[in-house]
């Protein structure tokens, strides 16, 4: 193990791992077993609802097979990953962070965590999620919260973010090299700022949503975690791709994104969008965002003000949209397939104790917002009113794309936060996914960089949003970003140094 | 548009969601403060725009109409709370 002696094998990325294996410095095995140690050390972190060592060393055990045959399967061959506890794995215990779910296994994989799994990756755990993906902190888990590797000013425990808040812990305590998220209005990119990852939101068709617990179906969308926007390209190029199961899965050829990194920003147009400077942003966020601009524009990208006028209007219809979506489809939850039952005298009182103690106050809280602007009478006011909306951002961001080929913004208005806190807000809660839910409101591909640190040594990330399906300029010009940034600085607790 | 505690109850009653009847005006409370704060959306000019259902430009995909899958009862019954036979179980619906 020499050549990874110097750094460790949990300080090593995606890339390195794939360049360490082919040279033969170490086994997957090796990596495995060091990634199963770290995330042991880290327990107290709270990332993963549950491991999975037998699985992971059985899938180590078979890469190391192949490569000793000469049959070594690609860039994820035995690389260790973690899965948002979101995709069903066939035969492994699937959550969705909420008490509904008890014991429910799945009989089947999601199409994105067989893509990985047929890559080769080993799958060491499923990982810790706000409960059915709705929050921005992790604190809505049925499973408690996780707990960010970076700690505040004070020693105090902070929030990882969320929804995907247990993927960003484990791949910012360097647990393992990248881990699966999704993302309906940030929940990877909002985690990866606060956690200071790599964290991509792909277009919406690039990934199939088969076997991953629904949320808003028409927002939901799979993207990779990762400690470099190389590993984070490498990852989404095993995911993506079209599947017949998911009938809203683009039939669009997958690039090859490592490829595409190379070639800089020299002449590539970012836009600059007007609206996202909000009141009350701290101004080192500000600074952030304008260094940002400034790193892109001395490697020779042109910088313009582009404006979306409906930006701030995008949260609100998403609290209708998303909502609305997911009273639907929680209502498979009812207590007789799979999962909690609580036992009522007639059927509907069973569904209504089912779905009470089951769901947890988030959960509760959207699925009667959602209920209600579905319901005769509010329909039109709420829900098509807020399509309608969508319409409006849509097509504020297909305008500024005709001028523009990225845009660049912050990705969350703030750093983590405590354990705990905004929990008697859920406004000013949701008001943490601000920048991220325009995105998925249009459907476009989005990618948060590590950038900075705020004065309480905490890490900040810097947004770029692309157009439909051009994830490959979204890396290169993210490469361009991390490589300017030079974001070296790590959380106080790695799962390696246990 | 404001809920009260029997707006709360019918939509709790549609969601098939039991709360309890002292928790009916907190709910309504919580769930007013956010209804409040979504009607901002009234501000935006929307005439003429056609609701948005779907990001994608491509048509829904079509396939064979055919049986691709299935005959395995027990796969699909494997987590059920209570089934008898191949069938899941419920309470007596009908006397």
């Amino acid at each position: 193990m020499a050549g990874a002696s110097e750094k460790g094998l949990n300080a090593l990325g995606v890339a390195d791992i794939r360049d360490g294996l082919t040279a033969g410095d170490f086994t997957a095995l090796e990596v495995t077993e060091a990634s199963l140690a770290a995330a042991e050390a880290a327990s107290d972190l709270n990332a993963f609802i549950t491991l999975t060592p037998e699985i992971a060393r059985e899938r180590a055990k078979a890469s190391d097979d192949r490569r000793a045959k000469g049959a070594a399967l690609g860039p994820l061959d035995g690389v260790p990953v973690a899965v948002k506890d979101l995709f069903c794995t066939e035969g492994v215990l699937t959550t969705a962070a909420s008490h509904i779910l008890d014991g429910f296994v799945p009989a089947y994989e999601s199409t994105v965590s067989a893509n990985l799994r047929d890559a080769g990756a080993v799958m060491i755990g499923k990982t810790n999620l706000d409960e059915f993906a709705m929050g921005s902190s992790n604190m809505t888990s049925y499973y408690e919260p996780v707990k960010n590797p970076w700690v505040g000013p004070n020693g105090e425990d902070l929030v990882p973010g969320g929804s995907s808040g247990g993927s960003a812990t484990a791949v910012a305590a360097q647990i393992c090299p990248a881990a699966l998220g999704t993302d309906t209005g940030g929940s990877i990119r909002q985690p990866a700022s606060l956690c200071g990852i790599v964290g991509m939101k792909p277009t919406y068709g690039r990934c199939s949503r088969w076997g991953i617990v629904a949320f808003a179906s028409s927002l939901d969308q799979a993207g990779p975690f990762a400690r470099s926007v190389k590993d984070a390209a490498l990852m989404l190029g095993v995911m993506a791709g079209n599947d017949p199961k998911d009938s809203t899965s683009a039939p669009n050829d997958v690039p090859d994104f490592e490829a595409a990194l190379a070639g800089g920003v020299k002449g590539l147009r970012v836009g600059i969008p007007a609206e996202y400077t909000m009141d009350g942003m701290p101004a080192e966020i500000q600074a952030l965002w304008d260094q940002g601009a400034e790193w892109l524009k001395a490697q020779g990208a042109e910088i313009k003000p582009v404006s979306l006028p409906h930006t701030k209007y995008a949260l609100p219809a998403y609290y209708i949209v998303a909502p609305a979506e997911a009273s639907s489809n929680l209502a498979r939850y009812d207590g007789v397939r799979y999962g909690l039952r609580v036992e009522g005298e007639t059927l509907d009182e069973m569904y209504a104790n089912t779905r009470g103690e089951g769901f947890g106050a988030e959960v509760r809280r959207r699925v009667m917002i959602g209920t209600y602007v579905l319901s005769a009478g509010y329909y039109d006011a709420y829900y098509v009113k807020a399509q309608k909306v969508r319409t409006r951002i849509l097509e504020d961001f297909t305008k500024a794309f005709q001028d523009v080929d990225v845009l660049l913004t912050p990705t969350a208005p703030n750093a983590a936060f405590p354990v705990g806190a905004k929990m008697d807000d859920p406004i000013a809660m949701y008001l943490n996914d601000v920048f991220t839910v325009p995105a998925n409101l249009a459907g476009l591909p989005g990618i948060s960089v590590p950038a900075g640190l705020d004065k309480d040594g905490l890490p900040l990330g810097l947004q770029l949003v692309g157009k439909p399906f051009d994830e490959a300029t979204l890396f290169r010009c993210a490469q361009a970003l991390e490589e300017a940034a030079d974001f070296t600085a790590l959380p106080k607790y790695l799962g390696g140094q246990g | 548009m404001s809920l009260d505690k029997n707006d709360v109850r019918r939509v709790a009653f549609l969601a098939r969601i039991r709360v309890e009847e002292d928790d009916l005006q907190p709910v309504a409370e919580d769930l007013n403060n956010i209804i409040a704060w979504v009607e901002q959306l009234s501000e935006v000019d929307t005439d003429g725009v056609q609701p948005l259902t779907s990001v994608e430009a491509m048509a829904m995909p079509k396939r064979e109409d055919k049986v691709t899958d299935g005959g395995d009862p027990d796969r699909v019954l494997g987590n059920a709370p209570d089934r008898v036979g191949d069938f899941y179980a419920v309470p007596k619906v009908v006397d």
